[in-house]
């Protein structure tokens, strides 16, 4: 069935399809719509779930990981300020293991107040231990959202879906709703591998000394790892029934490219437009989006980047006093490739709390790098009036 | 109700192991080991940082016969209320969730999600064990802490200056069906609330006075002695509260003075005569106004 939908509705249709089970959120611009259809489907009984209305945000987690502690499906959205306000309790959620999926739209953190797109609220959590999956279309959200959990619950890592404020959370675009049972077959009732059990009492969270804390970290660096493989095999599955997958990065139109951008979001909509026009004229410019940020994919991008001249970054998002965060990751994901293979990397950043990147913006961003001009600072900000 | 422990009152089964962590004459194992018994197996507990959080020992050890879910500083309500989302999305309805808290994380960093809690009225019961100060973290001042003590972090040339927060009527203003004090020193008391709590639905409050030998200073063997001795001055009346509304006395307080009391612990060794007549004098008020909530029921 097909549906002219906003983003924010299409993740609320993919956790009512995911039939999450508890639900607990605080409602936050831009994020709003998605916990206020939710709670449309579980007044009218199309979602048979529990939405705690929770008092903050960190309380949003804590009832999350406690369902999920309990062998429950949870859920939550969130964005910005809300999610820096969990940060606490996004590690406690990787670290006790549970595959909570948490919807987050990316919003420009304070002060001054901004309510538009920037992904440096996500990016802060990079370092929590969340798998991290970049949307750039409203079915693209549907269907990660669906699959965010069936990964989340193979691995035992929670994963968290992101989306541009607006763009996508308010831009309506017509979204393909999977039928239910094709769904309950690719995401039986989940089946905790452990859980809080008065018939086989156990402890979770305990002190855990030196000699063993290392250990438990390792432990969901492997299950990272893991995530690779089985991101792909999710992604094969969701395609087989519903011929739609992603990948955790898309190359587009990058064959012969002597120049590739890197983008993420929906950025990537726009650059496409950039680069088809450009095609036309035979420039050989091409793209890679990045889907996956956690686990970072760093032998996919090094096989897509491998011998490329020169790559642009579009980083939506800042690690102030360094550079754009995709950038960066990347430079140090290209590091140990041969030096003539090593394409040449310039970062970019852009379009910070809703500034809008448009067509031009891209078109001078590519004349830039081609110009070969000497570069004074590792990361161009573009278009800021110092 | 005689406060000797008559055998056929306290149920045999123990849910709590001996060779847990917690120094000699705490408390806080006692007040475990009488909700534990009165809750029984099919409970589930949520523990945020505290004592406690030592006192039930390192993974992967555990000294509790029931599931324990070791949790943030802040969060013991939020956690408990998805938990006891999730049995009931599964079909059980019979466990127990129960928060287990000091006062730090209670009266402080704890209390913003346990009034969510208390509000939503979620099916919880949540315990509060207070020794009137961070104990974990090396006997810091919380808002429990009562005027005129001594902590680290109120040193004897400044000690507490302010009054201890009456947590049993904030809870009371939520208007939850049940809200109780209780002491570690008057377990039979301590069963009964229990045994009551459990029996009601929605969120149900115990906050339970737990001496603590080391931050309050005295001789490990006092610690029922002095528990005794805050109820029978009146320092900490044993009460319970029904739907926020109905105040009930569940004990006789006979109203002695509170400078032996006082004299008692080493945390209040700096008090001045006068200061000690001060601290009987609000005891005094408190109480005159705690007998006419009771005497109006509300
Ligand atoms: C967010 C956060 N801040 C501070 C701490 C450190 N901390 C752990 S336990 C504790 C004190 C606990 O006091 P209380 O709740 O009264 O329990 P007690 O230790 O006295 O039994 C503190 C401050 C923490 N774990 N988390
Ligand atoms: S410090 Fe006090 S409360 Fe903590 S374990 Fe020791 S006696 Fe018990
Ligand atoms: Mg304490």
């Amino acid at each position: 069935m097909k549906k002219v939908m906003v983003g924010n509705h299409a993740v609320s249709w993919g956790a009512r399809l995911a039939r999450v089970e508890v639900i607990s959120a605080y409602p936050i611009t831009p994020q709003t719509q998605v916990v206020e259809e939710l709670s449309e489907m579980c007044a009218d009984g199309r979602l048979a779930a529990r939405f705690i209305k929770v008092e903050s945000e960190h309380s949003a987690m804590a009832a999350c990981i406690g369902a999920s502690a309990a062998g429950a499906r949870a859920f939550t959205a969130t964005s910005s300020q809300g999610l820096a306000l969990m940060h606490e309790m996004l590690h406690w959620a990787t670290g006790g293991r549970h595959p909570v999926v948490l919807a987050n739209i990316n919003r420009a953190l304070g002060p001054g107040w901004n309510i538009w797109t920037d992904q440096t609220d996500s990016l802060s959590q990079r370092d929590t231990g969340w798998v991290q999956l970049y949307c750039e279309t409203n079915q693209e959200v549907l269907d990660t959202t669906v699959m965010a959990f069936r990964l989340a619950e193979t691995v035992d890592l929670p994963v968290m879906i992101v989306l541009d404020a607006f763009y996508l959370s308010h831009t309506a675009e017509p979204v393909d709703i999977p039928d239910q049972e094709v769904v309950d077959v690719f995401l039986p009732t989940r089946e905790a591998h452990r859980k809080l059990d008065v018939n086989d009492p156990h402890a979770f969270g305990a002190l855990v000394r030196p000699d063993s804390y290392m250990e438990m970290r390792w432990q969901q660096q492997e299950a990272m790892d893991r995530t690779h493989d089985v991101f792909e095999a999710v992604e094969r599955e969701w395609q087989r029934l519903t011929g739609r997958r992603y990948g955790a990065i898309e190359s587009y139109r990058a064959r012969d490219a002597d120049l590739l951008l890197v983008t993420s979001g929906t950025i990537t909509s726009t650059a496409r437009s950039v680069i088809d026009r450009r095609r036309e004229r035979g420039d050989a410019v091409g793209l890679v989006k990045v889907k996956m940020f956690r686990p970072f994919p760093t032998a996919a991008l090094r096989a897509a980047l491998s011998g490329v001249s020169r790559v642009a970054v579009l980083d939506r998002n800042v690690s102030v006093g360094h550079a754009g965060i995709f950038a960066e990751e990347l430079r140090s994901a290209l590091y140990d490739l041969p030096p003539d293979d090593r394409p040449r990397v310039q970062g970019f950043v852009l379009g910070l709390g809703g500034r809008d990147v448009t067509p031009a913006v891209i078109d001078r961003i590519i004349d830039a790098v081609r110009e070969d001009r000497p570069i004074e600072r590792e990361d161009l900000w573009v278009g800021v009036n110092p | 109700m005689s406060q000797l422990m008559i055998a056929d009152q306290v149920p045999g089964d123990e849910l709590m192991a001996s060779g847990h962590l917690a120094c000699p004459g705490c408390g806080a194992p006692m007040a475990m080991r009488m909700v534990l018994k009165a809750l029984g197996p099919k409970t589930v507990v949520v523990m945020p940082a505290c004592c406690w959080s030592i006192i039930a020992g390192p993974w992967p050890q555990s000294s509790l016969g029931v599931p324990l879910y070791h949790t943030a500083f802040e969060t013991g309500a939020a956690v408990a209320s998805g938990v006891k989302a999730a049995l009931e999305m599964r079909g059980d309805r019979q466990t127990t969730v129960m928060v287990w808290a000091g006062d730090g994380g209670t009266f402080d960093i704890g209390l913003q999600a346990l009034s969510g809690a208390a509000e939503r009225n979620e099916d919880i019961i949540y315990c509060c064990y207070d020794n009137e100060a961070y104990m974990n973290t090396g006997i810091q001042r919380s808002s429990a802490t009562p005027w005129g003590a001594w902590t680290t972090t109120t040193p004897a040339a400044h000690p507490e200056s302010n009054a201890k927060k009456d947590i049993l009527a904030i809870l009371a203003a939520h208007r939850i069906p049940y809200a109780a004090t209780a002491s570690v020193a008057y377990p039979v008391d301590l069963l009964e609330k229990v045994r009551k709590a459990k029996a009601i639905r929605g969120t149900r409050f115990l906050h339970i006075l737990s001496p603590c030998p080391p931050g309050w200073k005295y001789e490990d063997d006092a610690t029922v002695e002095l528990g005794r001795m805050a109820v029978q001055t009146r320092v900490f009346p044993l009460l319970e509260v029904e739907d926020g509304v109905t105040w009930r006395f569940t004990a006789e307080h006979a109203g002695d003075a509170v400078e032996p009391y006082l004299r008692r612990q080493g945390r209040f060794r700096h008090l001045t005569a006068d200061q000690i007549e001060g601290v009987q004098a609000s005891v005094d008020a408190r109480w005159a106004a705690l007998e006419r909530r009771v005497a109006n029921g509300t």
